[in-house]
């Protein structure tokens, strides 16, 4: 399944060239997620292929990173329970993401 | 008591260089910022576990701030999320270890800029990101925001954002410019007092012809729609020199990624708070403190240097720092009249230089008359509360005269971005409506900075640590 997500994607939107910390494993809705130390969740996901974090609060509209420095919170995920900001928030071993803002 | 002299906030150029140079002359400093290392969002340092050997070729100057901070006596805080300011002055933050608070009888506003964008219908679109947005994720994550990137908006960020994505392996469809070439060329004389930047500016230029990227200047962005999933459908079309849209032919491309931005706003969050006097400048942010002439503002105690005090770009807000600094170091004892002149006045001409490279650009960067009224009724413009163009107009309509009026009718910057990403576009909506930007205000400042987790801001208390008031005689 996580196979066929990535192999649709002709190209990584990772820039060759950078050396990236260690591979780490972390989760988006169950979902398995390979990530670099040093990367956001906000990377790791549209790495991945994820855009799609949150729905808009009034008229249900689908939201993603926008940002990228900590301000506009479009971009608020559930980590571990914890409200946070996808794009502050560096990825790390085994942690839990759940898509939306409710704990 | 006071554990410091001196408390900066901010740990950008203007930040980093103030702290520098008031602990030089013996100010006990403490400089707090919620990343984990100096930089601001101009030189972000890319992190830790990244190899460091391209970001020390590719960000220099960032990497000298952060060496010279580290040899400065001054104390760092980083990784701390300050949300709140309060009179004194007290400084509260979050840690990672949970709340921390500092005091200080002076505090050196530097909290930058923050972008605007212009909203378009599908603006909001996760396909959508900021152009400094792009630049973070290039300069700091090396990431690409898509296999095939439109950029657009107006400013110097759009063609360095689109030599980013070249140099990182990536596409760029198509620069759409709210400029004419002849606008950027105006600027000549500015642009001249900087020939490095100028030089990189005409090298990227012909980088871009021989990639094959189109520039289509006067133009912008009328529609964003989703086509399938994590394919977006891009509409452009020409505009005129206000930015009011022309009835022209439109173009289309098909992207994964939009990358869009219209200049910088000051970041105003600490002034508003302590409620310095404020006033609106289009051509350096929007609303900015009133400062005197050695970055006092109207609250005793409180400096304001970088671009928070008004754009003027990162090598002026360098110079400014170090000038913030020393008038924080002599209004505090640290240095005499006699040395503060002495140092002060070969800054201040450098500080004069940097600032008309940086004013020419904050020119470029400036909303035009028409670009708000030129945005679709049915458009989102708060975007943490789905409040839209239409919705602005109703509540004129009805008799919401300023930006805070507005917030209570509509709840437009009630969310968590605090109007951060709305208010100056908000703020010309209203105008728009038949009034001033000076008579629709700005919204007021509020603590917390930043959403904060409260569980984590209160720590841990026992129900018996509480100090219970004694019961109201009957």
């Amino acid at each position: 399944m996580e196979e066929s997500q990535s192999s649709r994607k002709p190209k990584t939107l990772r820039a060759a060239g950078v050396k990236r910390g260690e591979a780490v494993r972390f989760f988006f809705d169950g979902r398995p997620i390979d990530a670099y130390r040093g990367e956001s969740v906000a990377t790791a996901l549209r790495a991945a292929g994820i855009l799609v974090l949150r729905r808009s609060p009034r008229i249900d509209a689908p939201r993603g990173s926008f940002c990228w420095m900590g301000l506009c919170q479009e971009c608020t995920v559930v980590a571990d329970g914890v409200r946070r900001p996808a794009c502050r928030l560096e990825v790390a071993e085994g942690m839990v993401i759940a898509s939306g803002t409710v704990p | 008591m006071s554990e410091a002299d001196l408390i900066v906030v901010g740990g950008g150029p203007a930040g980093v260089e103030a702290a520098i140079e008031a602990a030089r002359h013996g100010l006990a400093v403490t400089l707090m910022d919620e990343a984990p290392e100096a930089g601001g969002q101009v030189y972000r340092a890319t992190p830790r576990a990244f190899s460091g050997e391209l970001v020390r070729k590719a960000d220099p100057i960032g990497v000298g701030l952060r060496d010279r901070l580290r040899e400065s006596r001054a104390i760092t805080l980083f990784d701390h999320i300050v949300w709140s300011v309060s009179p004194g002055f007290r400084v509260d933050a979050l840690s990672p270890e949970g709340p921390v608070s500092r005091k200080a009888p002076a505090v050196i506003a530097a909290s930058g800029a923050q972008e605007r964008v212009v909203p378009f219908p599908g603006w909001t679109r996760p396909e959508v990101v900021g152009l400094a947005a792009a630049t973070i994720m290039l300069k700091s994550q090396g990431i690409l925001p898509g296999q095939l990137t439109l950029l657009a908006g107006q400013g110097p960020l759009l063609l360095a954002v689109a030599i980013g994505i070249l140099k990182a392996g990536g596409r760029v469809a198509a620069i759409i410019d709210l400029a004419s070439r002849s606008e950027w060329l105006a600027d000549w004389p500015a642009l001249a007092s900087r020939p490095d930047l100028a030089l990189r500016g005409f090298l990227w230029q012909a980088k871009l012809r021989n990639a094959g990227v189109p520039i289509l200047y006067r133009h912008a962005i009328r529609l964003v729609e989703e086509v399938a999933e994590g394919q977006v459908q891009v509409t452009v079309g020409p505009v005129a020199a206000n930015g009011a849209a022309l009835d022209d032919i439109d173009r289309i491309f098909q992207v994964d990624a939009v990358a869009v931005g219209n200049g910088l706003t000051a970041s105003t969050d600490i002034t508003r708070l302590l409620r310095a006097t404020h006033h609106f400048e289009a051509l350096r942010g929007g609303w900015v403190p009133t400062l005197d002439a050695e970055y006092r503002s109207s609250v005793p105690g409180l400096y304001v240097a970088g671009d928070g005090a008004g754009l003027a770009g990162a090598a002026a807000a360098a110079c400014d720092g170090r000038l913030a600094g020393l008038v924080a170091a002599r209004d505090l004892g640290a240095l005499s009249q006699q040395a503060y002149e002495t140092a002060a006045a070969p800054l201040r001409r450098s500080a004069a230089r940097a600032r008309r490279f940086g004013t020419a650009m904050a020119r470029l960067m400036a909303l035009r008359p028409a670009q708000v009224e030129a945005i679709p009724p049915e458009t989102v413009l708060c975007r943490c509360e789905d409040v839209t163009r239409a919705d602005i107009t109703a509540a004129a309509a009805e008799g919401a005269r300023t930006l805070n009026q507005l917030k209570a009718w509509t709840r437009c910057g009630m969310g968590p971005c605090q109007g951060r990403i709305c208010g100056d576009v908000i703020g010309a909506a209203l105008a728009a409506e038949g009034c001033s930007r000076e008579q629709a205000g700005y919204f007021t400042g509020r603590t917390p900075f930043r959403p904060l987790p409260l569980d984590q801001l209160a720590g841990t208390v026992a129900y018996a640590d509480l100090k219970l008031p004694p019961p109201a005689p009957l």
